[in-house]
C-alpha cells in the first residue's frame, strides 16, 4: 500500500523539512553519501516485504563511525526519525522508511574486521553478509551457524535486528545464541557495547534485548559472533508421509525421542510440487507432506543419529525415506527447501508469508485449520515449516492488484496468527514485527505489557527517534483493532488502506 | 499470553498486595528464595519477601522440551522431575548450598561447567511471569522455542537480580541429558592447558565441559557413544572412573571444591574469591587460580586491590566479580559506562521506578 494523497500544505511542509534535513545532513556527509531526489531514494520505499512502502526524506549512506555518529546527532538535534537499513531482505517491513524521516543504509559498513580461531570468534562490520562470514571463517574449519534463507544477501546487522534463524537454529540456536557483543550507537550518537568478547558482561544482559529490538533501541555498527566447527559431515534425509497429520507426528516424535536434528523442516504436497518444479530436486510428488531431516557430527554421531532418527520416521508412518548418499544429493535435497519462497514467487503474483510459532505436538492441528481457512478465504496457501521449532511458514497466494484478494489475504494472515496464539504460540518466529504484526501484538500482548514494551525503548532512546512506528502498536491502533476484530470479516471501508 | 494463569492465585495476589503496600510506604522489599545465592553479588537488603508459598511445577511437557514452574519451587525438584524423564538443564546451575529455587536461579543467571559448550542460563529462558515494582502482572515469552514478538524481556530477566520485578513463573527449555559422558585428565600447566583448549574449541569434538587447576585439566566429553569413544581416542590423557568424575563436575558446578571456599579467617585476612571472564583464549593472566570455560572463567583467590584485579581483567577485554569477600566495597560487578548505568537506570524506573525491589543489589546505587 502507499501512502495516501497528500493535500499542498501538506506537501509543502514535506518539502521545506526535506530541504532542512538534507541541508543539515550535506554538512556532515560527502555528497555521494546522501540521497535526496526521488529517483534515488526510490530503491529503498521498502524492505523484502513489498506490500508496505514509503519514501524517505533522505537516505544517509555513512562510511565509517565518525560520520554515522554525526548524521545521528544531527537528526537528533533537528527531531527526524531515523531508519537504519542492511541489505532490505526483511519480512515483516521493519526497515520501511518514515515518511519524515532518514533512512540509514549501512551497506558501507561491509568488512570483516577479525577472524579469530583461538576464540573461534569473528568480529565483522554490520553491513557484512551473513554468508560472508562462514566464507571467510571456511579456512579455519569454522563457520557462522545461523542461516537465514537469505543469508547470501543478508547482513549481520540485519540478523541482529531480527534476531534470525535459519533452518539450523534448532540445533545451534538464533542469532541471539551465536552473538557475543554488539557495538552500537544510540540515538544521541553516542557509542555503546552490548555483551563483550567474553562470554558475559557485568549488569543486566541488554543483548538479550537489543538483539531482536528490530533497530529501535540502537544503530548495530559492529558485532562479535561465534563461530562453530565445521561438522565433520552431514546428511539429509528425505520422509515421505502419506498425511500431513503423520507428518506432524513424526516431527513430535523425533524431539520427544530426545533427538536434536541439524534441521527438521516440513513442507506440504503443494508447496513440494512447486519447489520441485523450480529446482527439480527429485522430491515424492505423491507424498502429503515431506520432512526433511539433518544430522551433523563426526562420521560416528551421524551414522547412530540417522539410524534413530529413521526409526523414529518409520514408527511414525513414513511411507518412503531416501538419506543423501554424498554431498551433492543433500545440497539437492536442501535446495528446493531453501528456494520455497522464490519458488512460490513464480506460480502467483503475490504471497504473504506468515511466520507464527507453535507447540510442535500442535503442528497438524494448525495446517489442518489452514486448510479450513483457505476454502475461508478463496485464496491458496503452501506450507513449509520449520517444524522442528514449531515455526510455521505458509504462504498466502494473492494477487496484490485486486483489492478484494489483498484484503481477504489480510484476514486469513490475522486468523493464521491468532490460531497460532490459541494453540498456545506466538505471532512471530523470527520475521519480526516490523510493521506486518502490529494488529497481531495488540491482542498477545495486555496494555501493560504493550506499555513496558514502549517503557523499555524509552530507557535507551527517550526521544523515541530510532524506528519509530514499528513493533509496538499504540493503544489507539489496538483499540480500533479491537473493534474491527469483532466484526471480523465485515471490515467498515473495506477501502482504506490500513497498515 | 499467561501460561497458567499464575496471576489469578491468592499467593501471588499476596505478593502483589506486599509490592503495593511496600511502594505505598517507599519501603524496600528483599526478593527471598533459598537464600542460597545470598552470598553473591551486593548484600540483599530491604523486609524480605518469601516466595515460599508461589511453589510447583505447572506445567511439564517432556515431548516438547519445556518445563514451567513457579519461582518458589526448589530446584531440586524441578531436576529431579526432568531427570525421571531424562531431561535436565544443559546449562547446569551451580546450586551453592541445597535449598535454592527456580527463581534464584533465573534472577542470578549463573551457569555452570558446562555452559561454554550448551550455552548460558539466559538462552534457556523462553518466558516469564513477573510481579513488577508496580505491582502488576506481565507475562512476556512463551512457552514455544522460537519467538520474536516485542522485545525479548523474559531473558532480560536472567541474571537481572530481582531488579526488574519478581520472577512468579518461567518456562524453560530443557534438553535430554547426553547418552554417553567421559572425563579425561591431563598433567599440564597452566600455558599449554589454555593452549590445548583453544586448539580444541576449533575442532568438532563433543567436549562439554573444562576445567583446571593445580597443574591438571580435565575435559568432559558428552553426546552419542560413538563420537565420546571416538574423541577419547583422538585426545588422549587418562580417563576417569564414572563416580570419580561425577564428583568432580559437582565439587565445580556447586562450588564444593575447597579452592572456591575461602575460610572465615581467610576472608577476614582480606583473601577474596574472583570470577573473571575473558575471551577464551586470553593467555596466563598474573595466576592461574582455576579455569573453566575452555578459558573463558578463571577464579582467583588473592587479597590483591579490586582496581588491580579489575584492571587486569579489563585489559584483557572482560570484567571480574568479587564473589566471596569479607569487605564488598569495591563493588561486586564490574562498574558500568556511564552511557549504560543511564539505561540500566532507566530500565529500572520501567519496571520498578520507586526501587522498591531488591534495591541495591546489583549495583549499590541502583
Amino acid at each position: 500500500m502507499s501512502v495516501p494523497a497528500e493535500d499542498s500544505a501538506e506537501a509543502a511542509r514535506h518539502s521545506a523539512r526535506q530541504a532542512e534535513v538534507a541541508e543539515a545532513l550535506s554538512r556532515v556527509l560527502g555528497a555521494s553519501a546522501l540521497l535526496v531526489r526521488r529517483e534515488d531514494t526510490a530503491p529503498y520505499e521498502c524492505d523484502g516485504l513489498t506490500a508496505f512502502k514509503a519514501l524517505p526524506m533522505a537516505v544517509a549512506l555513512p562510511e565509517n563511525e565518525g560520520q554515522l555518529a554525526a548524521v545521528l546527532k544531527t537528526c537528533h538535534r533537528l527531531k527526524v526519525p531515523i531508519v537504519a537499513r542492511g541489505a532490505g531482505t526483511g519480512l515483516s517491513g521493519g526497515a520501511l522508511p518514515h515518511r519524515f524521516g532518514v533512512t540509514l543504509s549501512l551497506a558501507k559498513f561491509n568488512k570483516i574486521l577479525k577472524i579469530d580461531p583461538l576464540s573461534c570468534t569473528a568480529v565483522v562490520q554490520c553491513g557484512v553478509r551473513n554468508l560472508a562470514i562462514s566464507e571467510a571463517a571456511a579456512p579455519y574449519g569454522l563457520y557462522y551457524a545461523p542461516d537465514p534463507s537469505s543469508q547470501i544477501a543478508c547482513t549481520i546487522g540485519g540478523n541482529v535486528a531480527e534476531n534470525s534463524g535459519g533452518v539450523h537454529c534448532l540445533k545451534y540456536g538464533m542469532t541471539l545464541h551465536n552473538v557475543l557483543r554488539v557495538r552500537g550507537y544510540t540515538a544521541e550518537g553516542e557509542p555503546i557495547d552490548f555483551g563483550s568478547e567474553a562470554l558475559d558482561a557485568p549488569g543486566i544482559d541488554l543483548l538479550s534485548v537489543v538483539i531482536g529490538s528490530e533497530g529501535m533501541l540502537a544503530v548495530t555498527t559492529e558485532v562479535t559472533v561465534k563461530l562453530v566447527p565445521k561438522p565433520e559431515l552431514a546428511r539429509c534425509m528425505v520422509a515421505s508421509f502419506p498425511t500431513v497429520e503423520s507428518a506432524g507426528g513424526a516431527v513430535a516424535n523425533v524431539i520427544a525421542r530426545g533427538i536434536v536434528p541439524a534441521g527438521l523442516e516440513l513442507m506440504d504436497r503443494r508447496m513440494t510440487a512447486v519447489a520441485e518444479d523450480f529446482v527439480h530436486a527429485g522430491y515424492d510428488l505423491s507424498a502429503a507432506a515431506l520432512l526433511l531431516c539433518e544430522s551433523d557430527g563426526t562420521e560416528e554421531e551421524v551414522a547412530e543419529e540417522i539410524a534413530a532418527m529413521k526409526r523414529v520416521l518409520e514408527e511414525s508412518g513414513a511411507s518412503r525415506i531416501e538419506v543423501s548418499r554424498d554431498e551433492a544429493q543433500r545440497l539437492k535435497f536442501w535446495s528446493g527447501r531453501k528456494n520455497a519462497f522464490p519458488a512460490s514467487g513464480g506460480i502467483s503474483p503475490d504471497y504473504m508469508c506468515m511466520d507464527s510459532t507453535i507447540p510442535r505436538k500442535r503442528l497438524a492441528e494448525m495446517l489442518l485449520a489452514i486448510q479450513a481457512m483457505e476454502s475461508k478465504y478463496q485464496l491458496a496457501c503452501v506450507n513449509v515449516f520449520h517444524a522442528g521449532d514449531g515455526n510455521l511458514h505458509p504462504l498466502i497466494l494473492f494477487d496484490a492488484n485486486d483489492r478484494d484478494q489483498f484484503r481477504r489475504c489480510e484476514l486469513f494472515g490475522a486468523e493464521i496468527l491468532e490460531t497460532s496464539l490459541k494453540l498456545g504460540g506466538t505471532v512471530t518466529g523470527e520475521h519480526g514485527v516490523g510493521v506486518e504484526k502490529l494488529n497481531s501484538m495488540c491482542v498477545q500482548f495486555s496494555p501493560a505489557e504493550r506499555d513496558r514494551f514502549i517503557a523499555v525503548k524509552r530507557a535507551f532512546d527517550p526521544a523515541e527517534m530510532l524506528n519509530p512506528g514499528k513493533v509496538i502498536p499504540t493503544l489507539a491502533r489496538c483499540a480500533e483493532y479491537g473493534k474491527m476484530h469483532v466484526h471480523r470479516g465485515m471490515m467498515a471501508f473495506p477501502e482504506l488502506p490500513r497498515f | 499470553m499467561a501460561a497458567a494463569g499464575i496471576n489469578r492465585g491468592s499467593a501471588a495476589e499476596r505478593l502483589r498486595n506486599r509490592i503495593l503496600d511496600a511502594r505505598a510506604r517507599r519501603a524496600s522489599l528483599e526478593i527471598r528464595g533459598g537464600g542460597t545465592k545470598a552470598f553473591y553479588g551486593e548484600a540483599p537488603r530491604g523486609e524480605p519477601l518469601e516466595l515460599d508459598e508461589l511453589t510447583g511445577i505447572s506445567s511439564y511437557e517432556p515431548s516438547e522440551l519445556v518445563i514451567t514452574a513457579r519461582a518458589g519451587t526448589p530446584l531440586a525438584e524441578l531436576e529431579s522431575v526432568l531427570a525421571e524423564r531424562g531431561q535436565c538443564l544443559a546449562f547446569e546451575p551451580p546450586r551453592f548450598e541445597p535449598g535454592g529455587t527456580v527463581g534464584g536461579m533465573v534472577a542470578a543467571g549463573l551457569s555452570g561447567p558446562a555452559r561454554a559448550a550448551a550455552g548460558p542460563l539466559r538462552d534457556y529462558v523462553l518466558g516469564v511471569t513477573i510481579l513488577d515494582g508496580r505491582g502488576e502482572f506481565l507475562t512476556f515469552g512463551g512457552q514455544v522455542m522460537k519467538n520474536v514478538a516485542g522485545y525479548d524481556v523474559s531473558r532480560l530477566m536472567a541474571g537481572s537480580w530481582g531488579i526488574l520485578g519478581v520472577l512468579c513463573e518461567i518456562s524453560l527449555k530443557v534438553l535430554a541429558s547426553k547418552a554417553d559422558t567421559a572425563t579425561l585428565s591431563f598433567e599440564w600447566d597452566e600455558r599449554r592447558a589454555l593452549a590445548e583448549m583453544a586448539r580444541w574449541n576449533a575442532l568438532p569434538l563433543s567436549i562439554n565441559a573444562s576445567a583446571w587447576h593445580e597443574g591438571c585439566l580435565k575435559i568432559r566429553l558428552s553426546g552419542a557413544g560413538a563420537a565420546v569413544r571416538s574423541a577419547c581416542r583422538k585426545l588422549g590423557g587418562v580417563e576417569l572412573d564414572a563416580w570419580t568424575a561425577a564428583g568432580w563436575w559437582e565439587s565445580v558446578r556447586d562450588h564444593r571444591h575447597p579452592f572456591f571456599r575461602p575460610s572465615e579467617a581467610e576472608l577476614q585476612a582480606g583473601e577474596c574469591l574472583w570470577r573473571i571472564s575473558v575471551p577464551p583464549a586470553t593467555p596466563p593472566l598474573e595466576q592461574g587460580g582455576f579455569i573453566e570455560w575452555g578459558g573463558a572463567q578463571r577464579w582467583w583467590r588473592t587479597a590483591a586491590p579490586a582496581s588491580r584485579v579489575r584492571s587486569i581483567a579489563s585489559a584483557a577485554g572482560g570484567h571480574a566479580t568479587l564473589v566471596r569477600a569479607a569487605d564488598k566495597s569495591a563493588g561486586a560487578f564490574a562498574p558500568l559506562s556511564e552511557t549504560l548505568m543511564r539505561v540500566h537506570r532507566a530500565l529500572r524506573g520501567a519496571f520498578d521506578p520507586d526501587c522498591v525491589l531488591n534495591a541495591g543489589r546489583l549495583y549499590a546505587d541502583l
